[in-house]
């Protein structure tokens, strides 16, 4: 153990100096022509305390001083691997979906309103699964397909008055034009020329949202969307029909649920179709794909058009929710956050994306106090997952490398 | 034409800004293949330090008495600031992943983006940094136009960069190692030339040139902000996607092209869209000419 | 008995879980020529790869020059004096010839003596120096290859590793380069592994050679002992 730790202990302390140097301009250097040090050596004593038991806990992990802790709890998470493998998939999906339902019979409104947050992006993270963890190709702008869906049926609603569902298969259409619209002409790129060009794409969506003012009221955002209604058939005088607004946000939350189940059902199904075979294979190697007699052109255009439809539904319901829309809301920001879930979780496995958002979503919700340091942690926990165990938490069962991984 | 002729030295203004920044995504992406989407906060990064160190000048009170001293050093300290800051990330975020797939390192980049972005944030707060306006005050008049000495100063510092660059990558050994490891990183080792080194040079050398622009950014707006660094950055690589990705000359090109494009959409189309003309240049160049206007030819995988 | 100024110890490595080696022994002597033939995918150029650090050994020892370079990082390698001629020669394509040899000097510090080295360079390979500014990746094959040899003799190498200098070339350029590899042995005393799959060549360049097989050594012995034995004649010299 003394030997592992000394094969790192000379980088870590070198990282640390360095990141001393790093700190002090940032926190040491006042305006008002004055040098101090206290606080920056705070703030790098912290650190340096936080990741010197990290490195410790690493080094022993690995030199296998741990063991003693580590065996059990490899025992017990292996005894619980069986035990999932042993109870038939079904029932865990049976005992999620029903613990899901008697969820917010429990809680207060407060955790129901996260809740709901983490089964819209529940949906967004199956989407853009769809397009980076099962086409493989990465979508940096995916974010703008959510708002395509928010505002359609925001202007739908408030211009012409649709209802909420008969907005939603506008939505879906409307962000699966996009979609197209979008990837049609990046098709043939791949790799990181792909990544940028969705983002160009993106950021131009967001700023035509912003811009247009005649129709999207530009920065200020759509006011006054109705929320979901519930249709009712009344049978007085002749058949009329009447709907009433959901206003309660458990009933909202149902059919939150309801829209995650369905697109987890959607991407499974997906996934293990025909479709979805050609995508694995346009992910493993395009040009083997092609060659094999796969139509990569449709198969791509299909994934992006899926993806986007899974987004304009989830926008859908976030406009429906918040009753207002504004571009703010559908910012580079936003796209990275999803895909920061999506590869926490696990490209291409469910359960994996869904354990990712509840990560994301709900744990900053838990530790409310430290806000701020949100995004600073989304972007470590991305490096640091890279680093460490670039599969994700729940790593997909058909994995592969892709064709351009290989090269150099 | 007195309009146009304003636009055309507000473009190259601009445009130079641009190849600074662009200069890194094209160094960098020509020595290890990889989009560094943490250039960008290299850039706000600089515009940050030279605040601080104005300011931190002007607190002491040389600000007055030496204002050309006190502006050199702050653009030599943001230089080298950014310079120590790109090493120390490409050996922590991009280093153990050179083996991996190019996607866990262009993730990991995005990471250190929203990283750096908001270690600005929570160390310099929400609000802009404002830069001294005092510097600069006079203008050059040439009939109707009208050339501010800020602008005169900054084009003349981005051509000195510029020249400065192209004699070390061209016409010395060590920028003739940079050119042979981006080629061939293995031969390159075959003849004594230590890759790791070359790598971290090309960060610095790239992050030091976007931390000068990110002070030019500053002196020429005004302010700078934490998140300032994302749509420059984005352009930028635009940028260096339009000259051919690896390929400085073209990537200084391609900056002076956006810089253009953008100064002059907004003035003769519309100025509420002028960050959608940098992105359209972006799409049309990937898409009808992924190799840009300046560009080798480079494998099919990395298009 | 001199000590091996490079000897390979029961070395192992690969590609991830491709054993390509499985216990390569070999021994140079100083100024010695050896050769080291074999059928395609044999491993003869895993061995040089090896040598060099590119790829690491997973088992065995590598020393160099009465010290065990395993651990050596590839681009001090050169600084020591050893130096590899890759397979495919490997020019950088767009330096130019001139540029292509001064790297060849990277570490070297002494700009009079580069510069002297250059010109005798161009002495030994005319050609390039007619062509001192065009870009390596313009040149012929041939060109390529004495630009190659000619870059790594830049380095002042003890001991010169040269990995197929025959492949794709016309035979006319074949005997050309194999003269200079001689005369490179005779005049600076360099000592040479050389790697080839044209045995014959090979062996009458050569004083020993090895005889690769699937990642092993199968057979050792002087040169003219192997061109003259009926198996290898059979095996490899088309017989």
């Amino acid at each position: 153990m003394i030997q592992e730790f000394k094969k790192v202990i000379k980088s870590y302390v070198i990282g640390m100096l360095w990141l001393l140097g790093l700190l002090w301009p940032m926190l040491g250097i006042h305006p008002d022509g004055t040098l101090t040090f206290q606080k920056t050596v705070t703030v790098w004593s912290y650190i340096v305390a936080g990741s010197f038991v990290c490195l410790l806990i690493y080094v022993m992990k690995n030199s296998g001083a741990l063991d003693f802790v580590a065996k059990p709890l490899a025992g017990v998470s292996s005894n619980l691997k069986s035990a999932s493998n042993t109870l038939p998939t079904w029932v865990w999906i049976v005992v999620i979906l029903v613990a899901a339902c008697l969820y917010p019979q429990f809680t207060n409104r407060y955790a129901t309103d996260v809740a709901i947050n983490v089964l819209l992006y529940i949906c967004l993270g199956l989407g853009l699964n769809v397009v980076v963890g099962l086409a493989g190709m990465l979508d940096l702008g995916y974010i703008a397909f959510y708002g395509v869906g928010a505002y359609t049926y925001a202007l739908l609603n408030t211009v012409y008055g649709v209802g909420f569902w008969f907005s939603l298969p506008a939505c879906a259409l409307t962000a699966c034009i996009a979609g197209c619209i979008v990837g049609y002409p990046t098709l043939r790129m791949r790799g990181d020329y792909l990544a940028i060009v969705t983002l160009g794409f993106g950021e131009i969506i967001r700023l035509i949202l912003n811009n247009w003012m005649s129709v999207t009221n530009g920065p200020n955002g759509i006011l006054g969307i109705d929320r979901i209604s519930w249709f009712r058939f009344v049978f007085e005088d002749g058949m009329t029909f009447e709907h009433m607004w959901v206003k309660k946000l458990q009933l909202f939350y149902y059919f939150a649920l309801g829209l995650a189940v369905f697109t987890a059902i959607g991407v499974n199904r997906l996934n293990y179709s025909r479709v979805g075979r050609a995508w694995e294979s346009i992910r493993e190697d395009e040009t083997a794909a092609e060659l094999m007699g796969v139509n990569t052109f449709i198969y791509k255009l299909l994934a992006y058009a899926m993806g986007a439809v899974f987004a304009g539904l989830a926008g859908a319901f976030f406009a429906a929710r918040m009753k207002f829309v504004s571009p703010e809301s559908f910012t580079f920001l936003e796209s990275a956050m999803v895909l920061c879930m999506v590869v926490l979780g696990g490209m291409g496995s469910i359960p994996g994306i869904i354990l990712g958002v509840m990560a994301l979503i709900a744990l900053p919700e838990v530790f409310r106090e430290f806000e701020a340091y949100r995004m600073l942690v989304f972007g470590a926990t991305m490096i640091i997952m890279m680093l460490f165990r670039p599969a994700g938490l729940i790593p997909a069962k058909r994995m592969g490398t892709r064709s351009e991984e290989k090269e150099g | 034409m007195e309009y146009f002729i304003q636009q055309l030295i507000n473009g190259l203004t601009l445009g130079g800004m641009y190849a600074l920044i662009a200069l890194g995504y094209t160094m960098v992406y020509g020595v290890i293949q990889l989009i560094n989407f943490a250039h960008g906060e290299f850039f706000a990064a600089g515009g940050y330090i030279g605040a601080i160190v104005l300011a931190y000048f002007a607190g002491v009170g040389y600000m007055e008495s030496h204002p050309i001293i006190c502006l050199t050093a702050s653009f030599m300290i943001a230089m080298a600031y950014c310079a120590y800051l790109a090493i120390g990330v490409e050996k922590i975020a991009y280093k153990p992943l050179r083996k991996q797939s190019r996607l866990s390192a262009l993730l990991s980049a995005l990471g250190m983006s929203i990283f750096l972005s908001n270690g600005m944030m929570l160390t310099q707060g929400v609000y802009d940094a404002i830069y001294p306006s005092e510097l600069f005050q006079g203008r050059f008049d040439f009939g109707m136009i009208s050339v501010s000495y800020l602008q005169v100063t900054i084009v003349t510092l981005t051509a000195a960069l510029l020249v400065g660059l192209n004699i070390l990558v061209f016409k010395t050994k060590i920028g003739m190692a940079m050119r042979a490891t981006a080629q061939d990183k293995t031969m390159s080792a075959l003849v004594a030339i230590s890759s790791n080194r070359i790598i971290s040079l090309t960060f610095a050398i790239g992050a030091g040139l976007a931390a000068s622009a990110g002070i030019m950014y500053g002196l020429y707006y005004g302010s700078v902000k934490y998140d300032m660094g994302f749509v420059p950055g984005i352009k930028a690589f635009a940028a260096a996607v339009l000259g051919g990705i690896g390929n400085i000359t073209g990537a200084m090109l391609g900056g002076l092209i956006i810089g253009m494009v953008e100064i002059f959409g907004a003035g003769y189309i519309s100025g509420e869209y002028k960050d959608v003309f940098a992105f359209i240049i972006l799409i049309a160049v990937l898409y009808f000419k992924p190799t840009g206007i300046m560009g080798e030819n480079i494998d099919d995988t990395r298009v | 008995m001199t000590q091996p100024i490079l000897e390979l110890k029961n070395i192992h490595s690969g590609y991830g879980s491709i054993k390509a080696l499985k216990g390569v022994s070999i021994r140079v002597m100083p100024g010695e020529v050896v050769a080291i033939i074999g059928a395609n995918g044999a491993g003869k150029s895993t061995t040089l790869m090896t040598i060099c650090g590119i790829i690491a050994a997973e088992q065995g020892e590598v020393w160099y020059d009465g010290r065990m370079i395993n651990k050596v990082s590839p681009e001090k390698l050169p600084t020591l004096g050893l130096c590899q001629v890759p397979e495919g020669r490997r020019i950088f394509p767009r330096l130019s010839v001139e540029e292509n040899l001064i790297l060849g000097a990277f570490y070297r510090n002494d700009t009079e003596a580069i510069a002297k080295d250059i010109q005798h360079a161009y002495e030994m390979f005319p050609i390039l120096g007619e062509r001192c500014n065009q870009e390596g990746g313009t040149l012929s094959g041939g060109e390529q290859q004495m630009l190659a040899i000619a870059r790594a003799l830049m380095t002042k190498p003890k001991v010169l590793l040269l990995d197929e200098p025959s492949l794709g070339l016309a035979p006319i350029i074949v005997q050309q380069i194999f003269d200079i590899i001689e005369r490179i042995n005779k005049e600076d005393g360099t000592t040479i592994l050389l790697v080839e799959q044209n045995a014959n060549l090979a062996l009458q360049a050569a004083a020993r050679g090895y005889v690769m097989e699937t990642g092993e050594i199968s057979l050792e012995d002087d040169a003219d002992a192997l061109l003259n034995n009926p198996k290898i004649r059979e095996a490899y010299l088309g017989e």
